[in-house]
């Protein structure tokens, strides 16, 4: 008999059982993948074969593959990595805030989540270094290391090496909090191995789990953890983004040199982080049919995250342009006039109208709740906050003090290809730990069914109260 | 307990310590095995087997021998690493230099003007700069060679020489006619030895001809004053310049020199506030027109108007009688004139035309303003520009007709650079013998049977006379590289002598010339070689009477007819200049002055004639220039200021045989040159000038004009205000402060960083607006002087140029500075600036604190230092320079097969020998720029140390300085109120306690740091630009 609350409606539909939540998300592991899984590991593979290509050509003969200048020396290549760690925000926010604001709803939503922020920050990371003239001495460089050298050491004044530290302790806390709610689930995955008599399944779980019993002391302990993770990581949330954002906000270069930029940049990671996590969701909810755990009600809520980053997101925009125009800094007022009208006007309001003007359709409860519009529209906002840090970064930087130097940026195929490197790298991962990871929390769901002995049908729900 | 005494042995033998025993205890068998027999032990064989392996295993991974021979004995004046300076002479054809060549262990790497020599008083140009490489070109001809057919093969100097001199002694055993073609020759030496030569074969006649004539100049002196010559200019005693289509700064006669003299008429200080006013009549934008006050746009065929004009207004004020024509309706003539007038005796009227009568007419306006003797000096003669134009043409109908039998070609070109060179290159395969001196093959060797090429000038001995009465010594900076010869000792061993050693000619002639008895030779020949220069007195100016026919030259002018078409101007650019050179990659990578254009050919056009071409990033049209039958195609640079109706095409491309770096680049316009008038004009009439649609895409290093009114970045003034009392500039930035916003501060005082403190060295440079023209030498001689890598035409249109030094160009616009739109469109007729920027060496960088590894860093004197070895190539630095001076090695630009063309010096052995070996060639992924050239400060120190003294003012020189004709750029000390720089910008501390820290006020009131705002505190100031305008006479 599932127990229904009054006030409430339920978080998981269908009046899914404890043993139809185990079973449920447990079979994706245990079957074979589907062919529609296969067909999308075969493009993503692709992706990352050519993007491979690019990027074994790039190290072999230089950053000049890519379309960079005198004068643009950051284009592609750090708007791709600050769109990645953005859209890495949003799992670490969704399994640490909202835990600690006992948001229930985010526990069929925050293990794809999390996967997503793993990955989408090792894609990130990929560009810092793919981006450096000399990767083969940088990767560890920049690191301080003991060394021979007496007084060399890394500039702890550069934003660059905030990055690495800010960026490697979110990485760092992301995984182990992910792993560590991954455990208890492995452990049911092994349990259903054993009966199901898979040695080698049974085994390699085993190993995953860490030999997990699931005693009582066990729980306390590993929701302690949890905890304490969560306490750990939110501030991290809001660092991380800050510490990006810093790279520009430090720097002398008009468009760049601006106070407003930490909550901005945080306020537009969020925004970024759920939109692809609504893209993700909706294609996983389908593809591995779950949902009954991931419901409108969980899209709607995400929706409603999505118009408020987006419109903090806007009044930033905004008050850059006033700023620019209240400051009388010349050089200031042109780079946003140069913004708006320049060249790459084009590139400027793509952001504005994907950004700012779209997620406002989602005050309409309509949209808000329908799947297409908000697939749609979740890729209209990760495409727009492309063009955000595309704007922030190119047009800044091609037209700056000195208006001898003003030059423009082409992407060449090397650019390109990179990109589509870190897609394939992303969607194979996220592919993999589709099929070989529990994809949603099955211990915390568990929780969130209160259930009786008997299983119910939707007709005679609403009879129980 | 007893010790036990027991002893065991082996054998019997130890026992009995036998003597063959004892032989073979330490063996390891007792018993010599079978090997042992052998003489070799196992251990030996295993010993070796372990060598042999490990040696081949070596030797298989073991890098090509390259050979590097040490000295034997050291050669007394050779010490590595401590380079030596020789005074030598620059020419090629009829430019001239003397110079100080810098060599390094035997090579020369680097070329600096000679201040001894009063002709080019330690000035040089980009082409001087830049020979050097020229000497390293990979094209250069390895020895002499034969032609036999089409294939040319290599042939002994012995045999060379019997077959030339077998073939002459044929032609004279005839009587058949012999020629030497050249450039105008400077040296007196040369011009001994082509005498003797003629003395030998007296049917032989030298013909001189100049790529750019000046043969108009020399036929109206003779009609003016009765001889042929090229007087002597001094625009320094001129106050009021007046030019028109001269383009006096850049390819006139002898623009080093002008160079100089105009720069010191430009010099303007708080004590002289006086300078020269220049007025330029031009078709085409030159980098004189950049640089005049007023600039008056006119036709080609209006030249010969303006001279007319002028003369008559001039004429009018002497009460001298007008003479037919003119058009007073020319924009800025009455007020030429006017101030002419004004300054009669300080007064200089020159004109770049070829033509005799406006020539004519340029001397009579002269004659009234009082020149002679003043401004112009007729006593002291020029050697430049010797190019008699009737005489070659005459010779080139001679060889076509088969009059001519014998043709030598000293050092020169003509098949290239000459209009007629096809006809002359066809109609040479029917003259019996031709032989061409180059020291490489180009366009004329390739059509001639013998090829004995001279030496590069840096191998050679040579002497000069620039001008009359002032001698110039050339010596060799190194050994021959490959098997070439003297061409003067060619030329007397051709004509019989039986032993030629030009050395010992050249000495013995100055011997006989110049030693007058005093003291003894080999002291008198050891200073001239030391100063590099010998200057006799000049002879005392004689009075001149002028005595052309004013009347007959003004009617030829009016005969001119009007154009229907477009009008075309064919120039020298500020790059590649006529072309000799073109093969110099460092000079296909400099950027024109103007056009900013590099390693590319195009037609500038006025913006009105191009509006249907969006000339945004550097992508154009080509369009087909077509005249008197002859028809070329050529992409539009579209140019403001050029006037509408007329084109301009810079010679020089279109090169077939000069080597890998210019063949095929563009087109050659020398046989568009046409003759009027007994003389090569260069500007041609009825052409006609139709769109294409091919599209093209011209390799620009600055495609933004205009500075967008942003006084930060350049500030100008005109004179009239700056003469007045306390006067200031016009922009100075503040900051209102967080106490109390009424009170507003430089942007400087506001920091959060304590500030540097440099107690030794505070190095600083001062660079004056107003005496940069623009020229570029300065940014060849960086690039060599540093290393730079030259990338090419496909990385320059990626806006990728290394240079560290570039000279920004920048157009006025007729908008408002607040109309962000308009004021990046340059004007139709604009004022221009040239700011040289590099490095400012921020003493708040903002590179410094970006980069994560600390790869750049402040150094106690005030440097901002790059550590090649710690930079890890994120770019942050050159993202966050707001100069955008910084530079990043994009690919691997040595040792690179796709650089090797644009860039032999890192790519081929004999490029890499012009390296400096004092500065690091930079690997691939890191940045670099400006080191204010570290290498010469550290020598410089390094040098005081060991004497035991402080440095002295002006010991340490940057290259870009020192190649600075106009001495705009001053580099020194700013903690030394003694220095140059210090008394040029009247620095003081900021805080007289503390003398040592970074904050400096400067009390020149033209002194102002580019974007002080940002507060990054430069080390670089630069001097406001003063324009000699009047009062209300200012654009944006």
């Amino acid at each position: 008999m599932q127990v229904s609350s009054v006030v409430r409606d339920p978080l998981v539909t269908g009046g899914k059982t404890v043993k139809d939540v185990s079973h449920d998300i447990s079979r994706q592991v245990e079957g074979s993948p589907t062919r529609l899984w296969w067909m999308a590991m075969g493009v993503s593979s692709i992706f990352f074969a050519f993007g491979f290509y690019c990027v074994c050509t790039l190290l072999w003969n230089g950053v000049g593959v890519w379309g960079l200048n005198k004068t643009v020396g950051w284009a592609w290549d750090i708007t791709n990595f600050v769109w990645w760690v953005g859209i890495g925000h949003a799992g670490t926010l969704i399994s640490a805030i909202l835990l600690l604001f006992r948001q229930r709803w985010r526990m069929s939503i925050n293990r794809a989540a999390e996967a997503m922020t793993i990955f989408a920050v090792i894609c990130a990371a990929t560009f810092p270094l793919m981006h450096m003239g000399r990767l083969w001495l940088g990767f560890y460089w920049a690191l301080p290391l003991p060394n021979a050298f007496g007084s060399l050491w890394a500039n702890f004044n550069s934003p660059l090496l905030w990055d690495v530290f800010a960026i490697s302790t979110y990485f760092t806390v992301s995984l182990v909090f992910w792993y560590i709610g991954l455990i208890p689930d492995f452990a049911v995955i092994r349990d259903r191995a054993v009966v199901q008599g898979n040695k080698i399944r049974a085994e390699v779980y085993n190993a995953l789990s860490f030999g997990w019993q699931g005693g009582a002391k066990t729980w306390m302990r590993y929701e302690s953890v949890a905890l304490i993770l969560a306490g750990l990581s939110t501030p991290l949330v809001l660092s991380v983004h800050t510490i990006v954002s810093m790279d520009f906000a430090t720097s002398v270069i008009p468009g760049w040199h601006t106070t407003i930029f930490p909550p901005y940049f945080v306020a537009g990671a969020i925004f970024s982080g759920f939109a692809m996590v609504l893209t993700l969701l909706l294609v996983t909810r389908v593809v591995f049919k779950l949902e009954d755990y991931i419901t409108i009600y969980h899209i709607e809520l995400m929706n409603i995250i999505i118009i408020v980053t987006g419109s903090v997101v806007g009044v930033a925009y905004i008050t850059e342009l006033f700023i620019s125009w209240y400051s009388g800094v010349e050089y200031e007022g042109y780079a946003f006039y140069n913004r708006v009208q320049g060249p790459y006007a084009w590139a400027y309001w793509s952001m504005m109208t994907c950004n700012v003007i779209s997620p406002q359709l989602f005050w309409i409860k309509k949209i808000r709740t329908s799947i297409a519009a908000t697939f749609i529209l979740s890729i209209i906002v990760n495409i727009g906050m492309w063009f955000e840090r595309f704007v922030i970064i190119v047009t800044s930087l091609h037209r700056d003090y000195v208006p001898s130097s003003w030059t423009m940026f082409h992407p060449t195929m090397y650019d390109i290809g990179e990109y589509l490197f870190t897609f394939g790298l992303f969607f194979c991962a996220f592919l993999l730990f589709a099929k070989f990871f529990p994809v949603i929390n099955m211990a915390e769901v568990k929780s969130i069914i209160k259930v009786g002995s008997e299983k119910v049908t939707a007709d005679t729900h609403d009879t129980h109260h | 307990m007893e010790e036990s005494k027991k002893v065991y042995w082996k054998g019997i033998e130890q026992l009995a310590n036998n003597p063959e025993f004892v032989k073979h205890a330490h063996e390891e068998f007792a018993q010599p095995g079978p090997e042992e027999d052998l003489g070799h032990s196992r251990r030996d064989f295993l010993k070796m087997m372990g060598f042999g392996v490990s040696a081949v295993a070596l030797a298989a991974c073991e890098a090509p021998v390259r050979k590097a021979i040490p000295y034997v004995n050291k050669p007394l004046d050779i010490d590595p690493s401590i380079p030596n300076y020789y005074a030598s002479t620059y020419t090629n054809g009829g430019d001239y230099a003397s110079i100080v060549v810098k060599t390094r262990e035997g090579r020369p790497i680097k070329i600096e003007g000679n201040a001894l020599s009063s002709v080019s008083k330690g000035g040089t140009s980009a082409q001087v700069e830049a020979s050097v490489l020229s000497l390293y070109d990979n094209s250069r001809l390895r020895g002499p060679f034969k032609r036999g057919g089409e294939k040319k093969e290599k042939i002994t100097w012995e045999d060379l020489d019997k077959e030339v001199g077998a073939k002459l002694g044929e032609i004279a055993g005839k009587g058949g006619q012999i020629r030497i073609v050249s450039n105008s020759i400077l040296s007196p030496s040369t011009k001994a030895a082509i005498a003797k030569f003629t003395a030998k074969y007296p049917t032989t006649q030298h013909v001189q001809y100049d790529q750019v004539s000046a043969y108009g100049v020399l036929k109206a002196n003779e009609a003016s004053f009765g001889k042929a010559f090229i007087p002597s200019y001094d625009f320094s005693k001129a106050s009021v310049i007046v030019s028109v289509a001269a383009d006096f700064l850049g390819s006139w006669i002898s623009p080093i020199e002008f160079t100089k003299q105009y720069a010191i008429t430009r010099d303007v200080t708080e004590e002289k506030k006086e300078m020269s006013r220049h007025y330029q009549f031009e078709s085409i934008l030159s980098i004189t027109g950049a640089n005049a006050d007023y600039r008056g746009q006119i036709k080609p065929s209006e030249e010969g108007t303006v001279i007319v004009t002028l003369y008559n207004l001039i004429a009018a004020k002497a009460g001298k009688p007008a003479v037919s024509g003119g058009d007073e309706k020319i924009k800025y003539a009455a007020k030429a004139a006017e101030d002419l007038w004004a300054a009669r005796g300080k007064a200089l009227v020159v004109a770049g035309s070829n033509d005799k009568s406006v020539q004519i007419l340029v001397n009579g306006i002269n004659d009234m303003l009082g020149s002679y003797g003043t401004t112009i000096d007729t006593a002291v003669t020029v050697n430049y520009r010797q190019g008699d134009d009737a005489a070659m043409a005459a010779f080139v109908s001679d060889v076509e007709g088969g009059k001519v039998d014998g043709v030598i070609f000293y050092n020169c070109n003509p098949v290239y650079d000459y209009p007629q060179g096809d006809k002359l290159g066809a109609a040479l395969k029917s003259v019996a013998l031709t032989v061409a001196t180059s020291y490489k093959e180009e366009e004329t060797g390739a059509q001639a049977q013998y090829l004995a090429p001279d030496h590069h000038y840096l191998e050679a001995w040579n002497d000069a006379e620039p001008k009359k009465n002032m001698y110039s010594l050339g010596q060799p900076a190194i050994t021959p590289i490959f098997k070439s010869r003297a061409a003067q000792e060619s030329l007397l061993l051709w004509a019989g002598e039986p032993k030629a050693d030009y050395f010992e000619i050249l000495q013995s002639n100055w011997k006989t010339w110049f030693y007058k008895g005093q003291g003894d030779f080999q002291t008198f020949w050891d200073k001239a070689l030391y100063d590099g220069v010998l200057e006799l007195p000049a002879e005392p100016a004689a009075a001149v009477a002028f005595a052309g026919d004013v009347n007959a030259a003004a009617s030829a002018i009016a005969s001119t007819p009007k154009s229907a078409g477009f009008e075309l101007v064919i120039y020298e650019s500020g790059n590649i200049g006529n072309g000799s050179q073109s093969n110099n990659p460092l000079l296909q990578e400099l950027p024109d002055p103007i056009t900013k254009a590099v390693w590319d050919h195009y037609v500038t056009v006025s913006p009105k004639d191009a509006k249907d071409i969006n000339f945004s990033e550097s992508i154009t049209k080509y369009f087909t220039i077509a005249v008197e039958g002859k028809s070329v195609k050529l992409p539009v640079l579209v140019q403001p200021g050029q006037t509408p109706g007329t084109i301009g095409v810079p010679l020089g491309y279109g090169r077939t045989k000069a080597g890998k770096v210019a063949d095929g680049i563009g087109v050659n316009v020398y046989p568009l040159v046409a003759m009027v008038n007994g003389s090569l004009s260069y500007v041609l009439n009825n052409v006609k000038f139709d769109k294409t649609n091919e599209e093209y895409q011209i390799a620009q290093t600055q495609t933004h004009n205009t500075y967008m009114g942003r006084q930060t970045v350049v500030q100008e003034t005109t004179l009239a205000k700056f003469q007045e009392k306390h006067w200031d500039r016009e922009f100075h930035p503040t900051v209102s402060t967080w106490a109390d916003p009424k009170h507003k501060v430089a942007p400087g005082e506001m920091a959060i960083w304590k500030g540097h403190e440099y107690k030794d060295h505070h190095w600083g440079m001062a660079i004056d607006l107003n005496t940069c023209i623009g020229c570029g030498a300065c940014v060849v001689a960086c690039n060599v002087e540093n290393n730079v890598s030259l990338v090419g035409r496909e990385e320059v249109i990626k806006r990728r140029e290394m240079h560290w030094l570039r000279i920004d160009r920048y157009y006025s616009s007729d908008a408002p500075a607040d109309d962000w739109r308009g004021v990046e469109v340059a004007a139709e007729n604009p004022e221009v600036v040239f700011q040289p920027m590099l490095c400012q060496h921020c003493n708040n960088a903002p590179c410094e604190t970006v980069c994560p590894v600390a790869a750049t860093t402040h150094s106690t004197e005030g440097l901002n230092q790059m550590t090649y070895n710690r930079c890890i190539g994120t770019r942050y630095c050159a993202n966050n320079c707001p100069y955008k001076v910084r530079r990043f090695n994009w690919f691997k630009y040595h040792d690179n097969r796709q650089f090797e063309t644009a860039n032999p010096a890192m790519n081929t052995d004999l490029g890499k020998m012009v390296l400096n070996p004092d500065v690091t060639v930079r690997s691939r992924g890191v940045m670099e720029k400006c080191s204010f050239c570290v290498q010469r400060i550290q020598a410089g120190k390094l040098t005081a140390k060991r004497e035991r003294r402080p440095m002295n003012d002006g010991e340490v020189v940057t290259a870009c300085q020192a190649s600075c004709s106009t001495g705009a750029i001053v580099f020194g000390d700013i903690n030394n109120p003694e220095s140059k720089i210090s008394k040029l910008l009247k620095i003081r501390p900021a805080d007289p306690e503390r003398p040592h820290r970074v904050d400096k006020i400067t009390d020149n009131p033209r002194a102002y740091q580019v974007l002080e705002e940002i507060g990054v505190k430069p080390n670089i100031w630069y001097l406001t630009k003063v324009r000699n305008k009047d009062k209300d006479a200012t654009k944006a």
